[in-house]
This record gives C-alpha cells, structure tokens and sequence, in this order.
C-alpha cells in the first residue's frame, strides 16, 4: 500500500516503545506504518526499575510489551541490529547487519550510553556500568567472586547502584567528586543527612576525591586517588553521568550540541525536519531530560504532530526527582536551591531521626516554590502538586515540613488530594491529571490501584504517583459513600486482620463469644475456621476444644480423602527418618491396612483410616516417637532438604540440620494459609527451596533467604529476600516475615498472593522486616516465640484425653465401621471406590 | 445397644443417643434402622436437626461431620467435601444445585434423642 506513511524509530527502549504505543492508540485506522530497529536483544523494558533484576533475575518481569504485541499492532519490530547510518538524500538507515530500510519520518530514540570518564586503567575487567540487563548479568557474575566495591558518582543511579552491590552481598564505597551527595539534587545540609543514613545502612562515603587511575592486570584490583590515597577492591561500577547516543546523527550531519546531544526544536524536529529526537538523545533548548517523564511527553507531542500537524509542542519539563530503593527517603522538587530572586527558605532538622527538610517560599510568601526533603519524603507528591500548581499556603506554612502535630497525619495527606484542581497532574509519566483518575472512579467503577492502571494507566511509569493516585481513590469512593471494605462473610463487618487485631485486644478465646461481641446469625464455613485459625494463630490452645468451629480436615487432625476416610501423615522433619522408624510406619501401615505413598514434602502419608480408628493409629505412632506432622491444618507443611554438605559433594552447607532445626522451630504453628519451606545446600537446589513460601539457598558465606514463593496451580517464583544471611538472622527474619503475614494476610491468602497485594511489595517488606520500618520487630518476634514455647503435638492431646477421644467415631450408637466404604484394590494396595455419580 | 422405639400416629420414633454424644453446635452419625443419619446440636439457636448423612453431590456419607451455621438466618449445614450447602429445615441446596437432603423429625427427652422415621 503506497499511501501509508513509513515511520522508521531508531531504538526500541521506553520513550521509542511508549512512542509506539501512542502513536498506535492515535491511529487506529493504521495509516502509518511502524518499523522499530534495536540494538538491544529484547524488546523495550522498564529501565527506571532495573534494580529489580537483582532480586527477580526475571526479563520478562521489567518488559513494557511482549513481541507479540509488536506483531498483534502490525508494528515490524528487528532486534539486535542498530542502525549504523542515516541516508538523508534517499531517506533510508543501513543496520549493522547491512539491511536498509526507507522512511518517511525518522524518530531517533536512541538514549543514551552511561559516560565513561577518561580515566586510566578504566578499560580493565571487573569494571561496569549500570544501563542495561547485560550490565547486571556481569555485575552478578563479578559480585560472586567480590567482596568490596565501589560506585564511582553519588548521584541519583549511583546510590542506586551502590544499594545494589549490598544487596549482592559486596560491602560498597561511593566515590563522589563533588562535596556532597546528590550534588544536582541537595544542599549541603540534606547531603549531611542522607550520609548519616546510607553510612548506617554499610555505605562508604567518599566525598571530594578524585580518581587518578585503576590499578590491577587485566582485572581491576584497586583504586588510587588523587589525594594519595588508595581502595583495595574487587570491582567498580560507573555511574558518572550519561552521553547522548548521537553518534549516528553525528555522522548524518544533524546538528548536536557541544556536549552531545541531538538538537530539537520544540515539535523535535532535529536539523532536518523529516528526523525527530525523543528521549534522552534530544536536546531541548539546551538541555538533556534524563528522566523517563519528559521522554515520554515527547513522544507524545510527535505522535500528535504526526497525526495533525504542529498541533503541540514539547515545553521545558519538570526535573523533581524522589530517591527509590535505597531504604532512605530522598526527594527534590520545584526551585530545590531557592534560586530564584528573593526566596525565603524554612527548614528542619532532626539528628537523631536522620529528617531533614527544606522548602523555599516564593519571595511574597504565598506559595511554595521548591524543597528538598530528606529521611520522610511522604509530603513529596502533595508538595510537588502545590509547586506545579501554584497553589496559595496554608495560614501555617510549617505545618508542610513538620506535619500538623498529634494525629500523625501530616497537613498535606490524605484529604488534601481532594483540593487539587482538576488539572493537576498526578502520573507525570503517562500525563494523568486528578481529573482523570477521580473520573475513572466516579464514572468507570474503579475501585483500586490495579483496575487503575487498566483503565488510565496512572501509576505505570515510574510509580511515584503511586500513593498518591491510591489517597484520590479512597477518597473518591468516600465521597461517593462507597467504602469498599473487606469482610470476612455476612457474620462479621470485619476483615481478617480487624478481627485478629480485636480478637488479641480484647483477649478473645472463644467462637461462640467473638460471635456475639463482634458479629451476628450463627456463623458459616467461612468465619468458623477463620476464627479457628486466628485463634491458633494468637493463643495457639489446643485446637479440638472448640472442634466444630474447625475446616473439614482440622475437625478430625487428618486429612479427609474419597469416600470418608483420612489420611495420617507423622512429621519427618527436614525428610530425615531412621529405619526403625520406617519400619513402624509399616507396621502400622499393614495392621490397619493403610494406602502408603511418598508425599511430595519429602515424609510418608498412610491412607484409608476410618475415623474411629485414627486414635489408635496414631497412639501407636506416637509411641514409636512420632508427632503429628500437621498436614490437616493451614500451617507449616514440611521443610524439605538436600542432603546438604554431609553428603553431597556439592554442598557449602549443611542443608539437612538447618532444615530440621527450621521445621522443629515453626512446626505447629497456625497461620491464613499453609507455609512450605526448603533448604537447599548449595546454589543446584535440589530442594526446589525457590517454590516455597521460605526457601533458603546455602552459600559459602551462609545463606540466601527467599520468600512467598509457590507451587500449586499457580506458581509463582519466591523472591531473594535477602543474602549471605547467618543461622540466627535467617530465622529472626522468617520469624518477622511469618508474624506479619499471620497478622495481615485475608484467610485463606498463600504469602505469594500476600506479597503479590502488599502495597510496596518486596521493598515494603524489606522496609518493615529488615529496617524495622513499623517499630514492630520485638513484637513480632516476641509473638512468634509465644507460639514456639506453647507448641503441642496435637494428636498426643487426643490420645490421652478420653472425652477428646470419644469424639473420633463413625456411630454415635454403633462401633460398626461405614458398611457403605468401600474399597478395591490397585497394585496390590486398597483404593477408595470412584466418586458415584 | 438396641433401639428404644415409640410410635405415634404414623411416625416411629427410635432413640439416637444421648445428647452428650453430639458436639455443640456440631454433628454426629447414628445408624437407625440400617439407615445413617445425620444429627446436629445447633446449641447456638437451641434446636435439634437430623438429615440424610449421604451427600448428593458426590454420594459421601459425610454431612455429619459437616459445618453447621446459617445464611440470613436459614440454618445449614456444608459438606466438608465440596462446600455445598443444605438448608436444616427442608433439605434444600443452598449453593444453587438442584439436590436436596431429607430431612428428619427430631425430639430430645430426658437428655435421650429420638428421630422419626415414617414406615
Ligand atoms: C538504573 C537506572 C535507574 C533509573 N531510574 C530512573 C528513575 O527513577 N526515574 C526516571 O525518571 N528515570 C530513571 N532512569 C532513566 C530512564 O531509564 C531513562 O530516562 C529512560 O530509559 C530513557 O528512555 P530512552 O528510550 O530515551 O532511552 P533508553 O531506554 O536508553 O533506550 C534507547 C535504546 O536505543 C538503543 N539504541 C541506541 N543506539 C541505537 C542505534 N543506533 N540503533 C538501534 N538502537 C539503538 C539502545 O540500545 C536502547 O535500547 C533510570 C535509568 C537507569 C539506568
Ligand atoms: S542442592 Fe547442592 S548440596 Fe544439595 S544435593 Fe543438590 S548439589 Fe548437593
Ligand atoms: S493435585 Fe489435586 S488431586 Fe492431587 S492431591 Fe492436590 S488436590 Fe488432590
Ligand atoms: S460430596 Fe458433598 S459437596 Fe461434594
């Protein structure tokens, strides 16, 4: 088809993806025809959460669009082959493998590279920079063999970077030239701050120093500086600044600037106006945007000038910034420095809790003009709103910064979303203003984040918007008198973790009462067994004094099967069992005549047990030295090992006693939904510890937690939680995790679900259970260790009491078994006859 | 132990148990006359119910061992099975199926249970 408008992008990453994406939604009739050339092996993905590979080590994870995408919009999308020239006569680029493709219109979204200084020696291995998946495929390779880093620039990526060599196990120096942090971003006093806070975390913070060379063979092995001192170390990431990649446009003769770049004007049309820049290899007036907001801004006043010509223009953008990841709150924004002519500046400090704040005041004094907060950045969205929207002071202009006193909620909260106008724009990524998002609530029914990002994409981009797009949610729907609420079921108004937070206030310990105080009708199968399993979860009684409020497997300590028999499964901690136990089990096993199958947790599961017989069974099991292995109940399951270092000769630890210290530790314990767990002894993972709710991984230096993983019918990898951990601190970490999950989970949430619906995610829990964000550690801690300490085997309860006992029958007035079971028989062992009907 | 029977006009009553045999608000099986029944000491609502034991769903002699409760005040027992619902009072699927479960007269004298059957 000749009338369609060849549209060629030079770079498949953000600003040249999200141009694709607009461009598409503006033509649905698809009178252009898109063509992407990449350099990269993938398609686009989310450079701004890059960290996150360090703990995903998932691609696909940061994807902004799958390939089939691409091919579902007819968008002809050629990876792995960068243009390598630009034929500005006939209108066509020539890729590195030698293809040429024509144009009509050109867009050049080709970034930028990071900028590597001159120095000496920087060519050496072991020395990286932080731009693309590759990069931090090499740095985790380089990380296994390190021990000491350095990151050499202390801005915005460079602290970034320098949190995630810690994560990785490296103890990072930050080599900053300037003398402060953040230099663009802060004023000396905010640096001071920050400092305190990052050198607590296990940074080095090095400040004035300037590199003289890299010393080392072929891999780096030291740094020295000018000042004459020198850093032993094993690698180095750069993060200095980046470079324009206009070398391409160089060579095709369009202007650049001095200092690299490829000049635009305000519809971004480069010297030639059939050639467009966006993103990061535009310069604007000047100025290079290295900031994922404005690259997309441009990418969308070219797609709406191609669809009607010179209808918008890209104007200078904001440049306020907030710190993610690094465990310390950073953020500047506005007019930071107070430049402009006359500005007053209020500010505060506290030590002790590493918070410093600033705002500048417009010279009048009516309105906030710039700040920089640091260690407490939750004003920043409200405060960044006021500045762009120029809206007048509160009678207390301190209140800003100090957060009206008493009720924690700071002045500039919650209900002041509601008194932005309209416009504001809240995603400044996808241009979302309030207008749009309350919109979307009142006349679209969305309800929460993620119906949201559906329907307005707020809140996708860099996700700074986040809390503040989930306060004009909330508040919208209050307004409407639609408070959506969780409840349990038509018996209690109240959330699981209401009702546990109540239950625990008022010291709760029966059904019957908590129904009467808190709920109302007669209960269900929903609220009795939630109940049941908070209660366990809290005081951890003996779960049969109030049997009939427990889940069908609960009631009766075993797990129903086909045709109304259970299931006896004794624990076998960490997989380990003596051959006299073994032989027990068969023994039991033929007396009773009991189905026998290997479980997939590593222990022995004895099936066909009419319920009259189950204490017998296990008063024998229990004399044999065995205990309940809790497999009826939502708790912890098993804790499967490797073989470990005692035997494998693979392994850095030993896997098998961790384990069974793990599983005597957290055995028993009641929880919304059962836990599995594995240790695996080294790096091979043979226990598959990374499909568990916990899994931990031996390394040589200890080991590597990961968490809310599952298998089941959706399975979801666990998460590295945190690496190189000691025995003690894996456990008070699992201890934290498993008290946190007992106390917000909904009933019946596995922790991947959990983590999945965890505001904040990974990081949040990271904040809370490492940095003990919520001051809620000893607590949760002390809570765990009430239940390790109150640990009973369940089944010895029955077996000794005799009215408990009396409950396990088939016939209230008979001590026949059920006539109607009936069996057959399957390689040699009995069956359960198929369902009827 | 043998079954005390009484008859009434065309209901034979056969003794179950003693109301000590029955959780509170729980169930248990008696077998009457080669027949298993389910009885329920909804001790909540201070009332006694007895249905078939077999659930229709996937024939399991199972709803004793059921959970007892209500919906807007239907009182119900669910199968530990598959969760289905049966009303108490009529028998009826509450969880939108087309079983239904018989139901039983029910009478408790001097701490005795009794359950009436129509020959
Ligand atoms: C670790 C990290 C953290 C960041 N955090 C933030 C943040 O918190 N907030 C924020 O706003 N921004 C952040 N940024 C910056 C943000 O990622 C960039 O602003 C954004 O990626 C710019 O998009 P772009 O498409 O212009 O460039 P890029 O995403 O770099 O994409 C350019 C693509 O073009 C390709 N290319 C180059 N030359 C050619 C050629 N000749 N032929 C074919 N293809 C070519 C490149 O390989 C690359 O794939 C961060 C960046 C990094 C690295
Ligand atoms: S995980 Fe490692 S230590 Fe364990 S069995 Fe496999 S190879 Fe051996
Ligand atoms: S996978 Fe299905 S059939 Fe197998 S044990 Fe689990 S629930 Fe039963
Ligand atoms: S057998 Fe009762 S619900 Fe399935």
């Amino acid at each position: 088809m000749k009338n369609e408008t060849q549209i060629l992008v030079v770079g498949n990453g953000m600003v040249g993806y999200k141009f694709c994406e607009k461009l598409k939604k503006k033509d649905p009739s698809g009178a252009f025809k898109i063509t992407v050339l990449g350099e990269e092996p993938r398609p686009a993905y989310d450079r701004v959460h890059l960290s996150e590979y360090f703990s995903t080590r998932s691609a696909d994870h940061l994807t902004m669009a799958p390939k089939e995408w691409y091919a579902e919009n007819n968008i002809n999308l050629v990876l792995g082959n960068p243009v390598v020239s630009i034929d500005r006569e006939k209108k066509s680029v020539t890729t590195f493998s030698g293809d040429v493709y024509s144009y009509d219109k050109l867009i050049l979204a080709t970034g930028s590279a990071a900028f590597v200084p001159p120095i000496k020696g920087v060519d050496k291995d072991g020395i990286f920079v932080y731009r693309t998946i590759e990069d931090l495929e090499m740095m985790i390779n380089q990380a296994q063999k390190s021990k000491v880093g350095a990151v050499i620039g202390g801005g915005l990526l460079g602290l970034e970077a320098a949190k995630a060599l810690l994560d990785l196990g490296i103890k990072p120096h930050v080599i900053e030239f300037a003398s402060r942090l953040m230099p663009r971003q802060l004023d000396e006093a905010g640096s001071k701050i920050l400092q305190e806070k990052l050198e607590s975390l296990g940074l080095t913070i090095h400040l004035n120093k300037n590199t003289s060379y890299f010393d080392g063979d072929a891999t780096v092995t030291a740094m020295q500086f000018a000042d004459d001192t020198r850093l032993e170390l094993d690698m180095v990431v750069i993060s200095a600044g980046i470079k324009p990649r206009d070398e391409v446009a160089k060579k095709a003769g369009l202007t650049v600037g001095p200092r690299g770049g490829i000049e635009v004007n305000d519809i971004l049309q480069t010297s030639d106006e059939d050639i467009y820049a966006i993103g990061e290899c535009a310069l604007h007036w000047g100025m290079i945007y290295g900031l994922v907001a404005p690259g997309y801004e441009m990418a969308e006043v070219v797609a709406e000038n191609l669809i009607k010509e010179h209808s918008k223009e890209f104007r200078s953008f904001d440049m306020s910034t907030k710190l993610k990841l690094i465990g310390v709150d950073v953020a500047s924004f506005g007019d930071a420095f107070g430049a402009e002519e006359g500005s007053v500046a209020i500010t505060y400090e506290n030590k002790d809790k590493g918070i410093y704040k600033r705002l500048n005041l417009s010279a009048d004094k009516k309105r906030v003009i710039g700040g920089i907060l640091v260690g407490d950045a939750e004003s920043y969205n409200m405060l960044l709103q006021m500045v762009n929207n120029k809206m007048a002071l509160p009678p207390d202009p301190e209140d800003l910064i100090l957060g009206s006193r008493g009720d924690g909620k700071s002045e500039g909260g919650n209900a002041g979303v509601m008194n932005l106008p309209d416009e504001a724009l809240i995603c400044s990524c996808e241009g979302v203003t309030k207008g749009a998002i309350c919109g979307a609530v009142t006349d679209q029914n969305v309800t929460d984040l993620a119906g949201m990002k559906k329907c307005t994409k707020a809140g996708t981009g860099c996700g700074g918007c986040v809390p503040m797009v989930n306060d004009l949610i909330s508040e919208t729907l209050k307004s409407q008198g639609k408070v959506i609420k969780k409840v349990l079921c038509e018996h209690f108004d109240y959330s699981r973790q209401e009702l546990l937070d109540l239950i625990k206030i008022h010291e709760y310990k029966n059904y019957d009462v908590i129904l009467d105080e808190l709920g109302k009708g007669d209960g269900c199968e929903i609220c009795k067994p939630a109940v049941g399993s908070i209660l366990a979860s809290v005081w951890n009684e003996v779960i049969l004094k109030q049997a009939t409020i427990q889940d069908s497997n609960d009631r009766f300590l075993a797990n129903l099967q086909k045709g109304g028999t259970y299931s006896v499964v004794p624990r076998v901690a960490g997989g380990e069992i003596t051959a006299e136990k073994l032989i027990v089990l068969g023994q039991v096993a033929k007396k009773y005549d009991l189905y026998c199958k290997i479980t997939g947790g590593q222990r022995i599961d004895l099936f066909g047990a009419p319920v009259h017989q189950l204490p017998d069974i296990w008063e024998e099991l229990i004399d044999a030295g065995f205990e309940s292995g809790h497999a009826y109940g939502k708790s912890l399951r098993t804790v499967k090992s490797c073989v470990g270092s005692t035997w494998c000769r693979f392994g850095v630890q030993d896997a098998v006693s961790y384990a069974i210290r793990i599983e005597e530790r957290y055995k028993g314990i009641r929880s919304p939904h059962k836990v599995k767990m594995a240790v695996s002894g080294c790096v091979r993972e043979c226990a598959e510890a990374q499909g568990k709710d916990f899994g931990i991984i031996a390394t040589d230096k200890g080991w590597n937690l990961y968490v809310c993983g599952n298998g089941g019918a959706k399975p979801q990898h666990a998460i590295l939680f945190a690496s190189d951990l000691d025995d003690e601190t894996c456990i008070k970490y699992i201890d934290r995790i498993m008290i946190f999950y007992i106390r917000t989970a909904e009933p019946l949430m596995r922790t991947a679900t959990w983590l999945n619906k965890l505001e904040g995610g990974i990081e949040y829990l990271r904040e809370v259970i490492i940095n003990d964000s919520l001051g809620l550690n000893s607590q949760f801690e002390k809570e765990l260790q009430l239940l390790v300490d109150t640990y009973h085997c369940e089944w010895k309860e029955v077996v000794e009491n005799p009215e408990l006992r009396k409950r396990f029958s088939t016939f209230i007035n008979s001590d026949e078994s059920d006539e109607t079971m009936a069996f057959t028989e399957m390689r040699t062992q009995k069956k359960p006859a198929n369902w009827k009907a | 132990m043998t079954n005390a029977t009484i008859t009434t006009t065309d209901t034979t009553w056969y003794k179950a148990g003693t109301i000590s045999d029955v959780p509170e608000n729980g169930g248990a099986c008696a077998m009457i006359q080669g027949k298993q029944i389910a009885i329920f000491n909804f001790t909540r609502r201070n009332e006694w119910f007895a249905t078939d034991n077999l659930c229709p769903h996937k024939q399991q002699m199972i709803l004793s061992r059921g959970m007892i409760g209500d919906m807007s005040d239907e009182p119900k027992v669910a199968c530990p099975f598959h969760k289905k619902s049966f009303s108490l009072k009529d028998g009826h699927c509450m969880s939108g199926d087309d079983y239904t479960i018989k139901t039983y007269p029910i009478k408790v004298e001097d701490g005795l249970i009794f359950i009436g059957l129509n020959e």
